[in-house]
């Protein structure tokens, strides 16, 4: 999948579908599994910026658990401390995250591939010990982080329920958003200089320019999922955004499909139901080893049978399905 | 009979009224009980879930002599990988789609605190939690939790009375975790030394994911310290003790509980380094002589020998987890009100019990407006083979 | 003065073991192109593997060897079986199957041995003539076992055909095939080589670290950036790289303000800081040259 599909009365009846699917499993499903889908849907925002960085931009990150945390610490910020209501916080959350992957994006213009790897690697494993520093306590919370309330029930659906239509709908937003990004000159641009960056620049293309935002607005997601995530479990603290969490996020998004966007929904899904199969399968015997070797298994039997993604795999799915139709 | 069919109404009435708030005996039936449980499999934290074996195997023995109280036990343990937000997850499904009676010994002060106020919320007991961070006993504020083991904000004031009392001129050096639980000790050390926090040359801290804090030490002994706080998890403390030991630095060391194990701790750092340390203990180390005629201890080896033959007996932890099952079925056995209400209650109302694996002289208590089980400890030397008691118990409880 | 050279001692003595991560990271690389994210996982696995031997037999050097041996071979075969499905994937899905290794390996451990620290005696004793406070023996030995180390993986690649067929395979797979080198088997034999060395590493790291599942995550990390920090072409850079972090956390800690709390943040700016100047390491240029 290399470029997104173009716009067809097929994909918008597909998307509109997909949105109001989405709409309908709250009210189908208990309040503890809308909470879970909610969690998934944090990881997906993230995971979306990854794809847009990676994926079509082709930068290397392992360091997007920073920006997870930025996003999540600046709500957390503003409604501990300052009494925002968590969804007013959001627009600042973006321009926080986008700013500091924008910077971000400046040296590692100089870096490629294993090195750009090791720059965001650096980012990531410093995050949690720059949220711990005895100066910073004041704001951060220190090592036991900021406590507060989920934001509030709305029209009448429950607390869970709310949150996870607001997650939803900022979530189709922003796949709608990246699909239109990708599909203009801007969105050729950041392909062209995955593909071949001398002959982008040798095209006319600012690549320094681009790849700082593309790094700026891949972190911008990554920071709106981490506000979502914070809102989901009412609390944020220094270890949980650790390196592992940038791991997880690279896992999800290979899983899922890393050059797509419905990817980025398929890999959040993966990681929070994953592991909880997992732990399914493992409790079925003694004999059987713990979940995260299971889990381990599923991970490299996705990659021998899936190798472009969950979702790279319902898209050859589809097209073997309509050559054999039309046979 | 007539009692057991008035309670059998009540429970039925209050499962058909859709679990009011009065007589909510959720996961709680005639015959059985649903206990959740969450505890660190995996990730940095996985040396305590030993723990979580410890209890599974004690309810799974009692299972098979007809339960406690007349009730088999369904003991429910997640895995949530010291990962705060995977606790939320892990105790948000034990308790909406479970639908457990109660949560007990979760362990870990980040991940119980993730779901302090969740728990209180739902009017779910969390209880006899597997940390010693200080806030877990406030019953005004917090009805539902409540706290097992001695409080390490307790502990670090004990150690800063006995530097106080015992040492000349004392130069004290802390090495401490960075992270709630160790700096819950330190300022519990902190404020046991009142107005002479000058005293202290040396405070620095270390990460889990720190390979070894041998620069830490080294720089300790540079300060001049003649005291060393010994804030940390048995793999650094073990390091702390070998590292001192060999660049000739011989402060007086004061180790926290949570590392006080010969086995665990220090027989990897070495006996012989390890001569002259001094801890506050509660629970019996397994490996000590001294307890191996005792009651308390018979029972619980023999406990042992029929459930975890293959352990690690040296591990401290599997005492704990066979105390605190303990407490909990003297809790259930003697409880007449099955809900989660009258379990708490019942949980607040211990009186003088002793428990086979903690030291003599060390009883747990508890009342409605103390949710502080044990909060006693003695202090100890290490004399290259045990841990030597000396002194008196000190108890905090107020 | 004596803190100073006690804190560098002990920095070259955990930089050794970064460093033997770092070169078993580099090895993976030189044979696959590729990081191995489960190095560490695996170095720890076999350390178990080697304390498991030492139980039964009591002896450490016995243990030693024949735990490297066995990862040797075990590293042929992950490569063979579970790696060489993914050899012509995009580069991501190899990293999540080393993601993946480093799951299972990581936990089966737990699972096979516990949870608890246990200690693995020095291959180095106490006894051996030598001793001081700036430094002991083992820390002194594992330096020296590590530079000797280097020295055989530096001749192994310059002076032997093996070598020689290996870079080649690495740096151009369709000539060295042209030329009869079987390059899927120098891909195992790097990865053997790897594991192989990693486990060095981990029996020589249990003695300070103590051994338990988690013991290599810190190193690995470190392993990481000292092969970055050398370059990853280099054996000797990672070798050094590897020196240098563990040097440089230690004056980090202890010489910049602040450094307590930040002493792996420093560590970890300073190394990208050269980076943006010499972005492929700081021996990486010239080993591409030699070869």
């Amino acid at each position: 999948m290399i470029r997104p599909n173009a716009l067809t009365p097929k994909l918008a009846l597909s998307f509109g579908a997909l949105v109001a699917f989405g709409c309908l499993v709250p009210l189908i499903v208990e309040d503890y599994d809308s909470y879970q889908i909610t969690v998934a849907f944090s990881y997906g925002i993230a995971i979306l910026g990854l794809n847009i960085l990676t994926g079509y931009n082709g930068q290397f990150s392992i360091g997007h658990s920073a920006f997870f945390a930025i996003g999540a610490y600046t709500a957390a910020i503003m409604v501990s401390h300052f009494g925002w209501h968590p969804y007013a916080t959001l627009p600042f959350v973006a321009m926080a995250a986008f700013i500091v992957g924008f910077l971000f994006g400046f040296p590692a213009l100089r870096l490629e591939g294993l090195y750009l790897a090791l720059a965001t690697f650096a980012l990531a494993v410093a995050t949690p010990q720059i949220l711990k520093v005895d100066a910073l306590e004041h704001w951060t919370g220190g090592v036991q982080g900021l406590f507060f309330d989920k934001p509030g029930a709305l029209l009448g659906f429950s607390i869970d329920q709310s949150l996870y239509y607001v997650t939803w709908i900022v979530f189709v937003a922003l796949m709608a958003l990246t699909w239109a990004l990708l599909h203009s000159r801007s969105g050729r641009a950041i392909m062209a200089i995955r593909d071949n960056p001398i002959a982008a620049s040798t095209m006319g293309i600012n690549t320094a320019l681009y790849k700082t935002t593309t790094f700026g607005i891949s972190a911008m997601f990554a920071g709106l999922g981490g506000a979502f995530f914070a809102f989901a479990n009412a609390f944020v603290s220094p270890d949980t955004f650790n390196f592992f969490i940038a791991v997880y996020l690279l896992v999800g998004s290979v899983v899922g499909g890393i050059v797509s966007i419905p990817g980025a929904l398929l890999g959040g899904l993966f990681y929070v139901f994953g592991q909880e199969y997992a732990e399914e399968v493992s409790n079925l015997s003694d004999l059987i080893p713990p979940p995260w070797v299971t889990f381990g298994i599923f991970l490299i039997l996705m990659m021998y049978f899936a190798p472009f993604g969950i979702w790279g795999a319902i898209e050859r799915g589809m097209a073997r399905l309509k050559r054999v139709s039309s046979s | 009979m007539k009692l057991k069919r008035i309670l059998l109404a009540a429970v039925a009435a209050s499962v058909m009224s859709g679990g009011a708030a009065v007589a909510d005996s959720t996961g709680i039936t005639d015959t059985s009980i649903k206990i959740g449980n969450t505890n660190p499999y995996s990730g940095p934290a996985s040396a305590y879930s030993v723990i979580g074996k410890a209890i599974s195997a004690y309810f799974k023995e009692m299972n098979t002599k007809g339960g406690i109280n007349g009730r088999t036990i369904e003991f429910i343990s997640l895995d949530d990988g010291y990962s705060p937000p995977r606790t939320v997850q892990q105790v948000r499904k034990l308790v909406e789609k479970e639908k457990i009676a109660f949560l007990f010994q979760s362990l870990g002060t980040p991940t119980n605190s993730a779901i302090h106020k969740y728990m209180n919320q739902k009017k779910v007991p969390q209880l006899f939690v597997a940390t010693g961070a200080s806030k877990w006993g406030q019953p005004e504020k917090y009805p539902w939790t409540m706290g097992f083991q001695p409080t390490y904000d307790v502990e670090g004031e004990i150690y800063a009375k006995y530097v106080l009392d015992n040492v000349e001129n004392p130069k004290i050096a802390v090495l401490f975790q960075n992270d709630d639980y160790g700096k819950d000790y330190r300022d519990g050390f902190l404020r046991g030394l009142g107005d002479k926090k000058d005293l202290i040359v040396s405070m620095l801290p270390y990460e889990t994911t720190d390979p070894t804090v041998d620069s830490q030490i080294l720089a300790m002994k540079d300060s001049g310290a003649n005291v060393f706080v010994n804030i940390s998890i048995p793999k650094f403390a073990a390091q702390a003790i070998r590292k001192s030991c060999e660049i000739d630095w011989k402060p007086l060391h004061l180790l926290n509980n949570v590392s006080s194990s010969v086995s665990a701790t220090l027989k990897p750092a070495g006996l012989d380094c390890s001569e002259g340390l001094i801890t506050a203990q509660w629970m019996k180390d397994p490996t000590d002589p001294q307890w191996a005629e005792t009651d308390g201890f018979k029972e619980w080896s023999a406990w042992m020998d029929r459930n975890l033959p293959d352990a690690d007996r040296g591990d401290v932890n599997y005492g704990l987890g066979y105390n605190v099952s303990k407490l909990l079925h003297h809790v259930l056995d003697n409880c007449e009100d099955m809900t989660r209400k009258g379990i708490m209650g019942c949980a607040a109302n211990v009186k003088d019990l002793e428990l086979p694996m903690v030291l003599p002289g060390i009883l747990v208590n508890t009342s409605p407006t103390d949710f502080y089980p044990i909060q006693a400890a003695q202090l100890s030397k290490f004399d290259g083979q045990k841990w030597a008691l000396f002194g008196d118990v000190i108890d905090a409880s107020n | 003065m004596d803190l100073f050279l006690q804190l560098t001692l002990a920095g070259l003595a955990i930089g050794s073991i970064y460093a033997c991560v770092a070169l078993a990271v580099v090895m993976i690389y030189q044979a696959t192109d590729h990081f191995n994210f489960a190095q560490g996982e695996m170095a720890m696995f076999s350390t178990f593997v080697a304390w498991a031997i030492f139980q039964s037999t009591g002896s450490i050097w016995l243990a030693f060897v024949l735990a490297v041996a066995l990862s040797f071979v075990a590293g042929i075969l992950i490569e063979r079986i579970i790696v060489k499905p993914v050899e012509s994937a995009p580069i991501f899905n190899q990293i999540i199957v080393f993601i993946g290794l480093l799951m299972i390996f990581n936990n089966l451990a737990g699972w096979f041995w516990e949870h608890t620290t246990k200690s693995l005696p020095s291959l180095f004793p106490e006894d051996m003539g030598f001793s001081s406070t700036l430094i002991s023996s083992h820390n002194l030995g594992v330096i020296v076992f590590t530079l000797a180390l280097l020295l055989v993986v530096f001749m192994f690649f310059k002076f032997t055909k093996v070598g020689l067929a290996m870079k080649a395979a690495a740096a151009d797979p369709d000539s060295a095939r042209l030329v009869g080198v079987s390059v899927g088997w120098m891909l195992a034999l790097g990865w053997g080589l790897a594991s192989a060395i990693g486990a060095v590493g981990g029996v020589l790291v249990a003695p300070i670290v103590f051994l338990e599942p988690n013991m290599m995550s810190g190193v690995l990390l470190y392993g990481f950036a000292g092969a970055l920090l050398g370059g990853v072409n280099s054996p000797g850079g990672a070798v050094a790289g590897g020196l240098i972090v563990g040097v440089l956390e230690n004056w980090a800690r202890q010489y910049v303000p602040g450094g307590s709390e930040l002493g792996l943040t420093f560590a970890l700016v300073l190394i990208v800081g050269v980076l943006m100047f010499k972005p492929a390491g700081l021996f990486g240029r010239v080993v591409i040259k030699r070869v």
